[in-house]
């Protein structure tokens, strides 16, 4: 009896120990749901203040670029009406860069901007004076799709990124994906952004039609 | 000729006592990496897609709001609803929801909340503007409209 004890093998099998850990694996990869925080960023404007409400601007309206969408989804962009947002962004990156009437500022700001960037400026009397005073104003309908606004204010943000990218020489997905974890990258953001400000106006959507 | 006679003696098997090890550290990996979702949806979620799309550096200052149809549209009807933590509710309740959020954070950060909402496809934008004067009531100004990347077509 003794002596059949002996002959077993002392240690345990490890071979299978391999087959539950993958089990274990593939049950924690399938159910997995990696949590993504990625968006489109927006800050709102302060609240209205009864007593102290917003001062008057004059703008003149060949500095604001605005869009309307109704609640069919269509759109209505500088008074033309189109059916879909397509070269929206190529629009809103010329309005920006017009430089119609700049001022001294303007004038140094232009002269800083990359020879590529320069090129696109039109100059003409009827869009906007300069890059500082350009608005984007995006209007919706209480009917607009939550989809079309997205997509329209989504193209908007692509000509701001696209300019500020081409400023600083990145492309614009490397430019977006800049969060200024350190000094070098937070300098890089400034400088793209220096003087051109994401001018996007949201404005309160109207309640006809909905 | 010795010398090839040693190579023989060579066992062939390769040792994979180790193989559990390897293994485990990988579902070590995914089960530290995993975030299980607590709280249940009860809103429909189609998330649009977008292209420009920005990754938030600090998760902490993150809390989210759910826009959509209800899921049990016998019990809540089939009008967008705002899910926010696990329970449907008001969107005059969005104040004092953001308040407790904000509370919740260390005090230097409490500037910086950005709620992110996840709206559905289909909601309209009344009820999205309505969350939004909410929002801007509370003072949580920053915003991130959660959407998923999109294919660039050529």
């Amino acid at each position: 009896m003794a002596k059949s004890k002996s002959r077993m093998s002392q240690e345990v099998n490890a071979g299978s120990m391999a087959d539950i850990a993958f089990l274990l694996l593939i049950f924690f990869l399938v159910t997995t749901t990696i949590a993504s925080d990625k968006g489109i960023l927006n800050v709102l404007p302060p609240k209205l203040d009864p007593n102290n409400p917003p001062p008057e601007i004059d703008k003149n309206e060949r500095n604001i670029f605005t869009i309307l969408v109704n609640a069919n989804d269509d759109l209505l962009v500088e008074g033309e009406y189109r059916e879909n947002a397509d070269g929206l962004d190529e629009e809103i990156k010329l309005f920006v860069l017009n430089f119609g009437a700049p001022d001294e500022d303007a004038q140094a700001l232009f002269n800083s901007l990359p020879a590529s960037l320069r090129a696109q400026a039109k100059r003409d009397p009827e869009s906007s004076d300069h890059p500082g005073e350009a608005v984007v104003s995006i209007k919706t309908n209480r009917g607009t799709s939550y989809e079309k606004f997205l997509e329209v204010f989504d193209l908007a943000k692509k000509a701001y990124f696209d300019i500020y990218a081409e400023r600083v020489n990145l492309d614009t997905d490397e430019y977006r994906t800049l969060t200024g974890k350190d000094e070098a990258e937070e300098a890089l953001i400034d400088k793209g952004k220096e003087g051109i400000p994401m001018a996007i106006s949201i404005a309160e959507p109207d309640k006809i039609g909905s | 000729m010795a010398k090839f006679k040693k190579k023989t003696k060579t066992s062939e098997s390769i040792p994979t006592s180790a193989l559990p090890d390897i293994i485990f550290m990988l579902l070590f990996f995914f089960m530290v990496t995993t975030v299980l979702r607590e709280q249940e949806i009860l809103v429909e979620q189609k998330i649009p897609q977008a292209t420009q799309l920005q990754k938030l550096q600090k998760k902490t200052l993150i809390s989210y709001i759910y826009i959509g149809k209800p899921k049990n549209t016998a019990l809540y009807g089939s009008e967008p609803r705002v899910q926010a933590n696990d329970a449907l509710m008001n969107t005059t309740d969005i104040v004092q929801w953001v308040n407790r959020e904000r509370d919740a954070l260390p005090e230097a950060d409490r500037g910086m909340i950005t709620i992110s909402m996840k709206v559905d496809k289909d909601v309209k934008m009344g009820p999205i503007s309505d969350v939004q004067t909410e929002l801007r009531e509370a003072d949580a100004r920053r915003v991130l409209y959660a959407s998923v990347g999109k294919v660039v077509r050529n």
